[in-house]
């Protein structure tokens, strides 16, 4: 067993068949590789890219659900002042249509009253007359006295 | 060509296929073999040092680079190790799930054991005949044999492992009735024909280790007979055979650990399946 040239001609070889790997074997199998690398990177980004679209969506979610709360709420307070506002005006209405009802009655109170009076005043003349006559027991000149008694019964 | 040149030609393929010899000689008692004659001498209480050597310095690369991977594993983009050592467990898994029909979570690890640990063994062949003989006649062993899958003890261990198993598991999945059964009423099913069957079946099943470790190992010794009858031609002619052999057995190597896993995954899916 001894060192010989055979060693350098295996050397040799030895030396094209990994260059021979080095250029043709290994190229093809490092390319699966970074394939294979580059498919999970590209995965991996894709997953993490559908999580932060999905947090998004979730507080847009959020957000919208808040606004429509505050809406809700703004649109019902309105309505309630709203409904204050046409209990207020009814009130005032009522109140208004009630007083002017008062108003109407009391101006015929008033109206019947003087109709009253004036025909109270009316009577009046001639039932004093009739009074007068059946206390003097005489006739008095009604051309006379109609004027003083007219002015008695204006009186009145 | 002298006839010394002849003798010498003899004698460095002899050299080259020559395990290191460690075993009991009728002579020397407990001692490595210093001649073929010696080791053939040593009869069966004998091992070869250099195979179970690196097959297990095989193994052990094996564990060292998947552990390594495994406790590196990110769930994130895999750096270069973790990328290729997926992409071969990648490789197996499809392997076992279209093979392998029954429930049993120890094969797909057997077959990426299998597979790694033979590819390991069988790329050594590689590297240059006299690389490691010349090395370790330097250190004063007389014999390199490097390739373990080249001798016939590792690969007829290993199926015989295999053997087991499919021994194991037929017993498990079908009981021993059922095993019995199997072997004895297929694939004429008539009491008659029983020892017919039986026959036919044992010998079925005993072929099955011997046929996995015969391939592997004839392979690969037939491939290493060459590169040593290459390495005889002049120094300057060796490249001229000894590079398109290299690369053809780029194919062998890969080729036969796969065709060893693959057949050892067929047959335990067979040991799995009821008739």
């Amino acid at each position: 067993m001894n060192i010989n040239m055979t060693l350098i001609g295996q050397t040799i070889a030895f030396a094209i068949f990994v260059w021979f790997c080095i250029k043709y074997v290994w190229p093809p199998i490092s390319t699966a590789l970074h394939e294979r690398q580059k498919r999970i990177a590209d995965g991996l980004d894709a997953a993490s890219r559908a999580s932060r679209d999905l947090e998004l969506a979730q507080e847009q979610a959020a957000q919208t659900l808040r606004e429509s709360k505050e809406q809700a709420s703004q649109i019902l307070e309105q309505a309630n002042k709203r409904s204050a506002q046409i209990v207020e005006e009814a009130r005032e209405q009522a109140r208004a249509e009630g007083e002017r009802l008062v108003a109407g009655a009391r101006a015929e109170i008033d109206q019947e009253i003087n109709r009253a009076k004036e025909e109270l005043r009316a009577q009046v003349a001639s039932l004093a007359i009739v009074g007068a006559e059946r206390v003097l027991e005489a006739s008095i000149d009604e051309q006379a006295h109609r004027k003083l008694l007219d002015k008695l019964a204006a009186e009145l | 060509m002298a006839a010394g040149n002849e003798v010498t030609a003899t004698y460095y393929i002899q050299h080259h296929l020559q395990n290191l010899t460690f075993g009991r000689h009728p002579e020397n008692g407990w001692s490595f073999a210093h001649s073929s004659a010696e080791a053939s001498e040593m009869g069966f209480w004998a091992i070869h040092v250099d195979t179970m050597g690196w097959s297990i310095a095989m193994g052990l690369l094996f564990i060292w680079l998947f552990r390594k991977a495994g406790r590196m594993a990110t769930t994130g983009v895999p750096g270069g190790l973790q990328n290729a050592v997926e992409m071969v467990i990648e490789f197996i898994e499809g392997l076992v799930r279209s093979a392998f029909h029954g429930k049993n979570p120890i094969i797909a690890p057997l077959a990426l054991t299998l597979f790694v640990w033979i590819l390991l063994m069988n790329t050594l062949k590689i590297i240059p005949v006299d690389y490691f003989p010349q090395l370790f006649a330097r250190l004063g062993v007389e014999y390199m044999k490097i390739v373990p899958t080249t001798d016939v003890n590792a690969t007829l261990g290993m199926a015989l492992g295999v053997f087991c198993l499919i021994i194991y598991y037929s017993l498990k999945v079908k009981g021993v009735g059922g095993f019995a059964k199997e072997l004895s009423l297929t694939p004429f099913n008539h009491w008659l024909l029983i020892p017919f069957n039986l026959l036919l079946e044992v010998i079925g099943l005993l072929v099955k280790p011997f046929s996995l470790a015969m391939r592997l190992f004839g392979n690969m010794f037939a491939g290493e007979v060459i590169f040593i009858l290459i390495a005889l031609l002049p120094f300057w002619a060796i490249w001229l055979l000894d590079v398109p052999w290299a690369i053809f057995h780029i194919l062998v190597v890969t080729l036969q650990a796969f065709i060893f896993t693959v057949l050892t995954v067929v047959y335990l899916s067979a040991a799995h399946e009821h008739h």
